[in-house]
């Protein structure tokens, strides 16, 4: 059943043997000193030229014969009551094909959903959303987090104030270690709240056959949008198919059947047709979710010799009727630290929801946190850099700080004078990390066919970060074969189940299941090639497209005809993500260093330069990989500078729901970056890779923000740093 | 504009503009929607165009109109032709309907994608006669008697325009969703200055938002058609 192999696991320098037991049908995983064809050479994504040409067909592309166009009528109260919906007129309108309530039950935020219609077209829809008479019964509401913590603020839900339990967590005695402690720093930070803005927003396009529901869907989980329609509409799994061949950018905010994608299938129920429904851009930014903002105190204490010896921190923060704001991932996770108290609580106001945002918790905490051991460093006249070498909690990350540093040059720009006029610049690192071990249930399946091409089926999805393009990767190392005889079919509820996509998953999740799927592939293929070459299957590889005998490398046959040989059309093999194995790390870790320069007259932050230094087990596609760090910065280049969502407190409304008032990084706000990567096989699984998405953006806000302070010579503790935020550091404003 | 909240909470308030307004509050008027909102006041009246001669300078058929002549449209729907990708596609829509919509619901090029619907992100970019345009801020009708290229008449998957391959060779994408207008920004850039720096680059594309950061490879992407061997300057069909 099970086998022992001895794997050679590590980082280099650090590399040791390890036994481990493996299941008889597992390839053996991945270790040090692989020699890959494939694997670990940059190779263009397989959908780039569908991508570049307009042929890739997102949920928003979607086009179906005789499909009416959905719009949502949303709340312009962030508290009401509902009293009465009319949509009589709407329905009556030219072109409507149906209209629906929401049904029921309180707004709680501006822009909450309260009627729907489909109609020929989507001015027709939006005509009829105009023609909705409601009857709102409006309630006092709250949307500033410190007002919502007053003892007379409005509640917005009806639980006894609008904070949670505080979930505290401990260890060791913070108490007697700032006692103890030769330097103290203390201050509070603040971040704002963030939304996603994927370019296609969320949205659906339903379709009813009979009793049979299909479903495109803009979704990083089809089999979650799936299952919570089959309960929703009462309906086996098996009767509703989803679909998402192409997404346009997700970054945690599409999970599930949202609102909008129920009611694009009510519509298209109620219509007798199928509809589309695509949210309108502020839509898309009030109710599809958001990173929480943040309030943090952060207290570190460090001896004499430069230890962290106790860090406290105290933080509420918003995700407005959502939660999980907590941002201790960092404080908890990076450094070495005996005595840490972390004590957090969400808070309720009356916005849209919360929802997972790359990195959950971890930019907003890193902020905070890193800025506070760089405040704490001068104290104690220590290089920040340093001060981060000695209480690393990563021996990867220790090579990491090594080759940052010496590509960014930090001794030499750390020494050197800075300012020219008013343009001073500044530096500043920051560590990352995450731990995207993945996670069983996965599954894939190979088919071979007689054309000598190799189809890979899993229902996974490629939310931009290239997955399609490195689960063809794994397979063609596995098979021999050259990357481009493998197409990949993925998106599609009908393939083998599949993880949705967040937490960095989808790489660690995937890769194993499409690796054993073409392992167990290949085995067949060379059972047949045996018999070919009237040889022993225990002594053949595949190898280059080619399956040979070790002994004889003159016995041979191609495995294009092989497949030629093949009995039926094709042949397939299953695989699936066995259980990690046990004792082995996914976590990683990770560094970025930031050059800024700081404009004193104007206050305009400009990055200049980042090196981000990261690490994910098998770096399966250096390209894509690369693509994946500059997202991850530029993101941060976002949250530190630019990105804020305001909401007028007065009237409850988003007042920036468009892509100009809420500004994001564009072309000349881009830092030239120079990524590096570190190899680390872990013997978690039979791939060992890990994923990225996470890792690569949780330091770069910290870090431009440490090289803010350096530059001015004054910590900017609140996000984003504008320039009126600037120039009141500088003592200007 | 404010208004009191409790302006429609009474029963009788129902006036489709209590309803508008509501959803005037929820999502604020943006510019193209005043542009269409303009077509929809003007509708019992019809729709009055005026043309510049250059609009007109190679009108479709059924636009026979001279310089600073109006025009009266719809309020239903119109029949005209516009010159796309190089051939004449006849179109009816209301006179309401914007270039992007008329290409991807009614034309079926769905390569051009709505993100922001006010010109503020360039996902929807194509070229005017030649010259890089916000097709969500223009109404299909406005586009009669001009040359209209879309993504989908610069190259295909294969037969890539120069800027295409070196998109999917430099991985200058990631969703992707973005990358149709950033080809078309940077196009219609290289048809006047076919040798850019980097500079000449970034200002081609500053109108164009990628929101999974993938800028430095369309920097990369788009110096590397420049000195494609055999890259002539994009031009257009």
């Amino acid at each position: 059943m099970a086998r022992r192999v001895t794997l050679t696991l590590g980082f280099a320098g650090a590399t040791r043997e390890v036994a481990v037991m493996i299941p008889d049908d597992e390839p053996v995983p991945w270790q040090w000193g692989e020699q890959f064809s494939v694997v670990g050479v940059a190779a263009p994504r397989l959908d780039g030229p569908l991508k570049a040409t307009g042929g890739a067909r997102y949920t928003y592309d979607i086009q179906l014969p005789g499909m009416l166009y959905g719009a949502i009528l949303r709340s312009p109260h962030a508290h009401a009551r509902v009293r009465n919906v009319d949509l009589r007129a709407a329905r009556r309108l030219d072109g409507v094909g149906a209209a629906i309530e929401r049904g029921g039950g309180t707004i709680r935020f501006a822009g909450q959903e309260v009627a729907a219609v489909a109609a020929r077209s989507l001015d027709i829809a939006n005509d009829a959303l105009a023609l909705i008479k409601v009857d709102y019964e409006p309630l006092p509401f709250v949307t500033d987090m410190e007002d919502a913590l007053k003892p007379d603020a409005p509640e917005v839900f009806a639980r006894g104030g609008n904070a949670t339990e505080p979930k505290i967590f401990n260890a060791g005695n913070v108490a007697q270690g700032f006692e103890a402690a030769a330097a103290v720093h203390e201050a509070v930070y603040t971040t704002p709240v963030q939304t996603h803005v994927s370019l296609e927003t969320h949205g659906a396009v339903a379709q009813w056959t009979g009793d049979e529901l299909t479903v495109w869907c803009s979704t990083q989980g089809i089999f979650g949008v799936r299952d919570d329609l089959a309960v929703r509409f009462n309906l086996p799994p098996e009767k509703v198919r989803v679909i998402t061949d192409y997404l346009g950018g997700g970054f945690g905010s599409k999970f599930g059947a949202g609102k909008e994608v129920v009611m694009a299938v009510e519509l298209a129920q109620a219509a007798g047709a199928p509809v589309k429904l695509m949210l309108p851009r502020a839509a898309e930014h009030v109710a599809t979710g958001n990173r929480p903002s943040s309030w943090q105190r952060v207290r570190v204490g460090a001896d004499r010799t430069g230890r962290l010896i106790a860090i406290a921190l105290t933080q509420h923060g918003s995700g407005g009727i959502g939660g999980g704001s907590g941002s201790s991932g960092p404080i908890k996770t990076l450094y070495r630290c005996a005595n840490v108290h972390t004590e957090e609580r969400d808070v309720y106001i009356n916005a849209g929801p919360s929802s997972a945002m790359r990195a959950p918790g971890w930019p907003q905490g890193s902020f905070a946190f890193e800025l506070a051991l760089d405040e704490l460093a001068r104290k104690l006249a220590i290089d920040r850099l340093e001060f981060r070498r000695r209480n690393n909690a990563n021996p990867v990350r220790a090579i990491e700080y090594e080759l940052g540093a010496r590509a960014f040059d930090w001794d030499a720009k750390a020494r050197a004078a800075r300012v020219r006029g008013p343009l001073k610049r500044g530096i500043g690192v920051a560590s990352a990390g995450w731990h995207s071990i993945g996670a069983s249930g996965p599954q894939a399946q190979a088919i071979a066919y007689r054309d000598g091409h190799v189809e890979v089926r899993i229902g996974t999805q490629d939310v931009g970060t290239g997955t399609r393009t490195i689960l063809a990767m794994v397979a063609a190392e596995e098979l021999g074969l050259p990357l481009e005889r493998i197409t990949m079919k993925i998106g599609d509820t009908r393939d083998p189940y599949s993880l949705p996509s967040g937490g960095s998953m989808t790489a660690p999740s995937a890769t194993p299941a499409v690796r054993q799927a073409a392992a167990h592939l290949k085995d067949k293929l060379v059972r047949i090639a045996a018999a070919m070459l009237n040889a022993d299957a225990t002594g053949l590889e595949a190898r280059d497209g080619v399956i040979r005998m070790r002994a004889d490398r003159s016995r041979a046959v191609a495995l294009a005809d092989v497949c030629r040989h093949l009995a039926g059309d094709s042949i397939a093999a299953d695989g699936e993500h066995v259980p990690n194995y046990a004792g082995f790390s996914g976590e990683q870790a990770g560094c970025q260093f930031a050059e800024v320069e700081v404009d004193c007259d104007t206050g305009i932050v400009r990055v200049r330069e980042v090196v981000a230094v990261h690490d994910a087990g098998v770096i399966v596609n250096p390209l894509t990989a690369r693509s994946q760090v500059n997202g991850g910065v530029i993101m941060g280049v976002g949250f530190a500078l630019f990105e804020d969502r305001r909401i007028d407190p007065r009237l409850g409304l988003m007042v920036n729901p468009t892509m100009d008032d809420y500004k994001l990084p564009g072309a000349m706000d881009i830092p030239e970056i120079r990524t590096i990567f570190v190899e680390v096989a872990n013997g978690v699984t039979n791939t060992g890779v890990l994923g990225l998405g996470e890792a690569v953006h949780v330091a770069s806000t910290a870090a431009i923000a440490c090289a803010v302070a350096d530059a001015i010579g004054a910590p900017l503790r609140a996000l984003p740093m504008t320039p009126d935020r600037v120039l009141a550091a500088l003592g200007k404003a | 504009m404010a208004r009191k909240s409790d302006h429609h909470d009474s029963p009788e308030s129902g006036a489709p503009d209590a309803a508008s307004a509501d959803r005037a509050r929820a999502q604020p008027l943006t510019r193209r929607s005043f542009i269409k909102g303009a077509g929809a006041a003007a509708a019992v009246a019809g729709l009055i165009g005026v043309h510049t001669p250059s609009a007109v300078a190679d009108a479709a058929p059924s636009a026979t109109l001279g310089a600073g002549v109006a025009e009266k449209l719809g309020p239903g729907p119109v029949t005209f032709d516009l010159q796309i990708n190089g051939a004449a596609r006849r179109l009816s829509v209301e006179p309401r309907t914007t270039l992007l919509s008329a290409l991807r619901d009614h034309l079926g090029l769905t390569g051009a994608k709505l993100v922001c619907d006010r010109g503020a992100c360039g996902a929807c970019t194509v070229m005017i006669d030649g010259a890089a345009a916000t097709s969500c801020m223009m109404l299909a009708v406005d586009a009669r008697g001009r040359q209209v290229t879309t993504i989908e008449g610069l190259g295909t998957p294969t037969a890539m325009h120069p800027l295409q391959r070196a998109f999917a060779e430099q991985d200058a994408l990631q969703c992707g969703f973005c990358t149709p207008g950033m080809v078309m920004a940077l196009a219609a850039a290289m048809r006047t200055n076919p040798a850019p720096t980097l500079d000449d680059v970034k200002q081609a594309v500053a109108g164009n938002i990628c929101r999974c950061g993938t800028y430095p490879h369309v920097f990369k992407a788009a110096l590397a058609a420049a000195q494609a061997p055999g890259a002539k300057p994009p031009g257009v069909v």
